[in-house]
């Protein structure tokens, strides 16, 4: 479809993107979790990036960082040290995992890419006290964006940007809804350049092009297909291969429950409201990340909900090695799904690694299997 | 047998019978809770354990019994098995061996007498928050979230007041787990045995200080565990002032941790439980001392910020401005602070595979001080209490270069 063609380009060429953005007199901060209020960023007039690691060799960030880090953050680093960063105009750092907290000490003292700023958000989210928290957190966020652009955000803009967001969500979330309904009707590495377009791209080029997406794809006539329904679930799925291996292995990947991904794009956000409180609404709400708390037992329920809308043949399990909070949550979140009769697989994965013959044969193993 | 065992024996501590014998009566209190109604809640090592010991419930520390795994050499055995279960050989190794011990009642006591509650808060890592719901759908029980967001650069007005309405909450918690009513009385004076525990427990620290050191960081780590466990109690108070007498007493009679004391270390992260004894003796034949650790002093570290007369209101911010989580800027200084008032000649750090937030930022700490200070910093790969993360004969060959340089130094 040629309508994803430039959300191939803009992943391949993440400088030549930001590139362009700059030359359109943008100004990009970058993030690397799904917490990033991208609708602040967006409304003080910055172009929200979300960052991935280049994958390169190490050698930098070992200065700063030991083997027993996820590749993610090792990788963005090195990145940063290196100078392949240099489009950055800022940084901004949701409170995430106890990896991400350190890196943004490590960024903050070695790093020098303007603007700057912590998004500490709380880690559980469901009381009273931790959602007037997240608001004033925002609230915050908001006032350091003021700061740096030396005007306030008009209320306006902030509501402006809220309703492009939710036209994004709407858009993704429809592509999702088509993707499982008919698998076959988008390609498993198109569906991956789309939602990772999504994150890096200009927000309403973008809005634009997903709406051709999706009308595009409402008038396939797709043929039916035989072949497996799986779901991703994990941190960021950084990884075209994964898709392609499973498309390969005989798989469609039909839904899933990713950093990069539903957990990035799913639910709207009340436009009718304080814009503050609807975001707060949204980022407390939203389905949740392992490193954050809410109820003991909610990602787990959800994973088999999930499953069981989507008619899933099996759920693959996606995480960098090193990453601890998908690592614990893995043993229960298995659990949960044997006890539903799902079948699952473990992949734990490394931004660095190379060899996809392993994999190919695992993945290939799992969907006979299932 | 030989004539340097008298010696040895002077320089033991006397204290540390007396400390064995606090925690044995500790841990039988808590086994038999359940006869004595009273109720058990398990807490992290950096949580708020005061208003537990106001409202007479027991407090019990997985990382402490996590310490004893390690020191017990039981740690490979209990993480092997968490392995089993499906939990990556990555995770922090208390939580692994806390996590199969729960499980299979193994570990040096027989497992921990069970939770009729979770405290957890997460001022010390974010692992603590996983592993308590782990133990939360295991145990079946209520599980409270203390949520210390991390200062950074700064203790911001907006985590101020979540923090204290988090400390609220709490009491809420505990009241509705008790079905009993805090007695605010009971409070204050927990509230100050807390506060004159910690600045007890500071005094033993810098009881180091003196040349040549009466204690070591390896007699902190043993010491530790009142300040950890039975914080807020006569009994902590009791023993920290013998404690410190006797120091005092070594003091005036010379006896020092390291016979013939000539280099002075402080050490970061923290220690590695099944291998003390022959670190402690690899540095001796160094004459050299670990005489103070990032690690013991985290206890005191927010003395500061605690008001005596207002305990409940100035525990949010104590608790949210310990050690861990701060800026590692503000961990380096720190570090810069200590090496100044023990006047160390060399830093040794622990960079533990089990503790991400302790260990990631060290680098930067150790470049911070090279830079500001010049003296060595040697950095030890291992794991607190996963044996399989460490290589003694790689670290032999390590200290032994290490300990060259500083030779040549001094
Ligand atoms: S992959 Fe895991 S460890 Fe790495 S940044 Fe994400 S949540 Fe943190
Ligand atoms: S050792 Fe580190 S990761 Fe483990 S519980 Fe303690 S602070 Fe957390």
């Amino acid at each position: 479809m040629q309508e994803i063609t430039p959300f191939h380009t803009a992943i391949n060429d993440l400088a030549g993107l930001a590139a362009g953005i700059h030359k359109n007199s943008g100004k990009i901060i970058g993030y690397m979790c799904s917490y990033a209020p991208e609708e602040l960023i967006y409304a003080a007039g910055f172009h929200p990036m979300r960052l991935f690691s280049s994958k390169s060799d190490i050698s930098l960030a070992e200065n700063h960082l030991q083997a027993y880090c996820c590749s993610l953050v090792r990788g963005v680093l090195e990145d940063s040290l290196a100078g392949r960063l240099g489009y950055l105009n800022g940084m901004v750092f949701p409170h995430t995992c106890d990896s991400i907290q350190r890196l943004s000490d490590i960024w903050r003292l070695n790093t020098n890419h303007g603007f700057f700023a912590d998004v500490i958000m709380p880690a559980k989210l469901n009381t009273p006290s931790a959602r007037a928290y997240m608001k004033d957190v925002l609230k915050k966020f908001q006032t350091d964006l003021e700061t740096a652009i030396g005007h306030s955000i008009a209320p306006e803009d902030l509501k402006a940007s809220i309703c492009l967001f939710n036209r994004i969500r709407k858009h993704l979330a429809r592509i999702y809804e088509l993707k499982s309904k008919f698998p076959s009707i988008i390609r498993e590495k198109d569906l991956f350049a789309i939602v990772k377009g999504a994150m890096v791209m200009d927000r309403k080029e973008l809005a634009d092009r997903l709406e051709n997406i999706v009308q595009r794809l409402e008038q396939k006539d797709p043929s039916p297909s035989s072949a497996k329904r799986i779901i991703l679930s994990g941190s960021i799925c950084d990884m075209p291969d994964i898709y392609s291996l499973i498309e390969a292995a005989g798989g469609m990947v039909v839904a899933d429950d990713l950093c990069t991904g539903n957990r990035w794009f799913e639910g709207q956000m009340d436009e009718g409201i304080d814009p503050l409180e609807a975001l707060t609404a949204r980022y407390a709400d939203r389905a949740i990340c392992p490193a954050k708390h809410s109820g003991n037992t909610l990602r787990g329920e959800n994973l088999v909900r999930l499953a069981k809308d989507h008619k899933a043949d099996g759920v693959i399990f996606a995480f960098l090695k090193f990453c601890d909070p998908h690592a614990f949550d893995f043993p229960y979140m298995k659990d949960f799904l044997d006890k539903a009769a799902i079948k699952s697989l473990h992949l734990e994965l490394d931004d660095q690694q190379q060899g996809q013959g392993q994999l190919s044969t695992r993945l290939e193993t799992f969907i006979h299997m299932i | 047998m030989t004539d340097t065992e008298p010696q040895k024996d002077k320089q033991k501590i006397k204290a540390a019978k007396r400390m064995r014998e606090i925690m044995t009566a500790y841990y039988m209190d808590a086994m038999t809770a359940r006869e004595n109604n009273k109720k058990i809640a398990w807490i992290t090592s950096g949580g708020p354990v005061e208003p537990l010991i106001a409202m007479d419930i027991i407090p019990v520390y997985p990382e402490n019994h996590g310490a004893m795994i390690g020191a017990s050499k039981m740690g490979e055995d209990l993480c092997v098995k968490a392995e089993e279960m499906g939990y990556s050989s990555d995770l922090c190794s208390y939580a692994r061996a806390d996590i199969s011990c729960a499980q299979i009642n193994g570990g040096p006591i027989g497992g921990l007498p069970k939770p009729d509650m979770l405290i957890c808060c997460n001022n010390i890592c974010g692992t603590v928050l996983k592993w308590y719901e782990v133990q939360a759908r295991h145990f079946k029980v209520p599980l409270f979230i203390l949520d210390t967001p991390v200062c950074h650069t700064e203790y911001s007005p907006e985590i101020a007041t979540y923090v204290r309405r988090q400390i609220d909450d709490y009491i809420v918690f505990l009241e509705t787990a008790t079905g009993r009513k805090l007695d605010p009385d009971q409070m204050v004076q927990v509230g100050h045995l807390a506060l004159k525990g910690q600045k007890l427990w500071q005094k033993v620290l810098t009881t180091t200080t003196h040349k040549p050191s009466p204690m070591s960081a390896f007699d902190a780590f043993f010491f530790l565990a009142l300040i950890v466990t039975l914080r807020g109690t006569q009994t902590a108070v009791d023993f920290y002032e013998e404690l410190i007498l006797e120091m005092e007493e070594r003091v005036q009679a010379g006896i020092s941790s390291v016979p013939h004391e000539k280099y002075r270390l402080l050490w970061d992260n923290l220690p590695v439980w099944y291998q003390l004894k022959w670190l402690s003796k690899k540095f001796s034949d160094h004459n050299a001392c670990l005489v103070a650790d990032t690690y013991t002093s985290a206890w005191c570290s927010s003395i500061k910020y605690i008001d005596e007369n207002n305990f409940l209101d100035s525990m949010a911010e104590a608790y949210t401005r310990i050690y861990l989580n701060n800026g590692v800027d503000k961990m380096a200084d720190q570090v810069l602070d200590m090496i100044r008032l023990y006047d160390v000649d060399g830093f040794v750090m622990h960079s533990n595979r089990s503790c991400k937030p302790y260990s990631f930022g060290q680098m930067d700490i150790m470049n911070i001080v090279r830079e500001k200070t010049g003296i060595p910093v040697l950095m030890l790969e291992a794991d607190m209490v996963d044996p399989r993360s460490f290589s003694l004969s790689q670290a032999d060959t390590r200290i032994d270069a290490f300990m060259e340089i500083i030779k040549q130094k001094g």
